[in-house]
């Protein structure tokens, strides 16, 4: 990856991080921690991979992005309002009687938006019938879908699974975020999903890794992920629930808590620290 | 009646979609391991390349038909009533009812008279459970000819619509040239007595039990509602104003389903006495589809029993 590419990136996903505090905070509510975790990956996808456009968010052979982990729903709504889906200013809005950006994402509401979930393990099997919908139709859009190492833990995600590998699903790739945080506390000690990987690979997916912190090695699994054929993909990513602000980072209490005035200046000067620092390399 | 023509609706589910599937290059069908039993098996037969199964995974079914609307497809997602409205009832509807995508659900083995499988096969709790999602359509068609009209109206209709499909054989009693209107109750007799408005199998039982009142001096209006949601308030209404009293039939539990739609709908505009008959809020059992319709009160006689009984508490 070249070095302003990189720095591109790395800018525009510090202005993603801010949207996502600017959202939940105006909110009250709202879940910053795994919105964080996945900023990053969503800024790369929007920036360098995906095919859509914000003028025509509807355009039958667009990529299409499955949020299943739906609650981290601000991460998606702040890089969509960076590509120009919808005003900026929504994200002040987020969660408000009567406002575009719901809590969890509505695909009838948000321009951009290809499935209304929240209800998790279910964004999966959508994601599932838009590739199949796309491998039988021979329509030449690939299907991205997000899911929460927390996520996992529901039946459904390995229905998808089995349903995925069995119809050999090669333009679907899913991202499993894995932050190791649930609401009730560490993954492995509420309901340990692991092996994760293995248990992918078991039920017939290629399965990569990556770390979702480094855009080198997001762009090389994607590249290896949409160069494999015959078999559905997941990445599992390493991350850190909520990367970018340092009191939220690794930390179960911001799984879905809001800042309060004072905790809001704090992350916003530190990530207007972080984008100063990249304006001047 | 030796040369009544009996046919079960999940027979006209299957002829349809294979009509509707020539007509429609856009048009998938998914089931649930349960092609041969759903009929689903006839389309898959003809269409191969658009028929999918998606294993003993009903939560996962439906969620793939909600992707495969998303990109503009036909989807027509079948399985037995008790695991497409019950085990996958969230799944519907958070993926298909609140983003309103057009999937149609196709569930078969409704009712009590599903027979021998048992109480846990028996499914009379899903119009209940498919008509408080906002937006679902409900359909419960009463014979094979309506069966394949409901269909082709669910398909030519944009959004999510609940298809009630039965296991047992039941009598046609349709023309041909029966015009299906979504939304709109039919009228099959007049009557000024009592009415009595009648879904899927239950609208045959209504028929012979109007015969049965008009013996003793009786006139009922028999109404066929195959459409529970929405609901042809204005076709009740005015039944229940110029009768004076309803009687509701249907193989579902007296709770939730056609009597306590009746129920709400009239309570608010014209009260009248309501007397429902359908399964008393308890679990089916094994036996012989027509031995259990009688033992649950599934009958032209219960009927008739009920509609005296409504006659009785009109002022």
């Amino acid at each position: 990856m070249e070095q302003a590419l990189e720095l591109k990136l790395s800018k525009t996903a510090c202005k993603v991080r801010m949207g996502i505090i600017e959202g939940v905070y105006h909110a009250k509510s709202g879940h910053p921690g795994g919105s964080l975790s996945i900023a990053d990956t969503l800024t790369y996808l929007y920036e360098c991979v995906l095919n859509v456009d914000p003028q025509n968010p509807k355009k039958p052979d667009r990529d299409r992005l499955v949020l299943s982990k739906g609650h981290c729903a601000p991460a998606l709504y702040a890089i969509l309002a960076e590509k120009g889906f919808f005003p900026k200013e929504e994200l002040k809005k987020l969660r408000h009687v009567g406002a575009m950006l719901q809590g969890h994402p509505d695909m009838k509401g948000t321009p951009g938006v290809d499935m209304s979930t929240g209800s998790l393990g279910q964004g999966i099997s959508a994601a599932c019938g838009m590739a199949l919908s796309a491998k039988r139709f021979h329509e030449p859009y690939r299907v991205y879908a997000i899911l929460g190492d927390g996520e996992i833990q529901e039946g459904q995600v390995w229905e998808a699974a089995m349903f995925a590998a069995h119809y050999k699903l090669d333009n679907l790739i899913a991202v499993v975020d894995s932050n190791g945080l649930q609401i009730d506390g560490r993954v492995e000690e509420v309901m340990s999903p692991e092996p994760i990987t293995d248990k992918f690979a078991a039920f017939g997916w290629h399965v990569l890794t990556m770390d979702a912190h480094d855009f080198h090695d997001i762009e090389r699994a994607f590249a290896e992920a949409r160069a494999v054929t015959g078999k559905p993909v997941v990445i599992v990513q390493k991350s850190i629930k909520g990367k970018g602000v340092s009191y939220m980072e690794d930390a179960v209490s911001w799984h879905g808590a809001a800042p309060n005035g004072e905790q809001y200046e704090t992350a916003m000067n530190e990530l207007r620290a972080a984008l100063a620092d990249l304006e001047v390399r | 009646m030796a040369d009544v023509i009996k046919k079960a609706t999940r027979e006209s589910y299957g002829e349809a979609l294979c009509e509707l599937g020539a007509e429609h290059e856009n048009l998938v069908v998914l089931d649930a391991d349960l092609a041969a039993a759903t009929k689903t098996g006839m389309f898959k037969k003809q269409f191969p390349d658009r028929f999918f199964d998606c294993g003993i995974a009903e939560a996962d079914m439906m969620g793939v038909a909600a992707g495969l609307a998303s990109t503009g497809k036909l989807v027509f997602a079948s399985s037995f009533a008790m695991f497409a409205a019950g085990r996958a009832f969230e799944v519907i509807r958070n993926s298909i009812g609140y983003p309103h995508l057009n999937v149609k659900i196709g569930a078969t083995h409704a009712g009590i008279s599903v027979g021998e499988d048992g109480a846990t096969h028996q499914c009379c709790e899903d119009i209940a459970l498919m008509r408080v999602i906002p937006g679902m359509t409900v359909l419960n068609p009463a014979d094979h000819v309506e069966a394949k009209a409901a269909v082709r109206a669910a398909a030519e209709f944009d959004g999510p619509v609940y298809l009630r499909l039965g296991r047992l054989p039941v009598p046609v009693f349709h023309s041909e040239d029966y015009k299906f209107e979504l939304g709109k109750g039919e009228v099959l007799t007049q009557g000024n007595d009592v009415t009595i408005a009648a879904t899927g199998l239950m609208v045959n039982e209504a028929l012979i039990a109007a015969e049965l009142l008009k013996s003793r001096g009786i006139s009922a209006r028999v109404l066929n509602i195959h459409t529970i949601k929405p609901l042809d308030v204005e076709l009740l209404t005015a039944a229940a104003r110029e009768t004076g009293c309803v009687v509701t039939a249907e193989e579902h539990n007296v709770i939730g389903g056609l009597g306590g739609a009746v129920c709400e709908a009239l309570a608010g505009v014209c009260p009248v006495p309501v007397v429902r008959v359908g399964v008393e809020d308890t679990f089916g059992m094994s036996g012989p589809a027509l031995e259990l319709l009688k033992k649950f009160g599934l009958c032209a006689e219960n009927i008739v029993e009920k509609a005296e009984l409504a006659l009785s508490l009109k002022k």
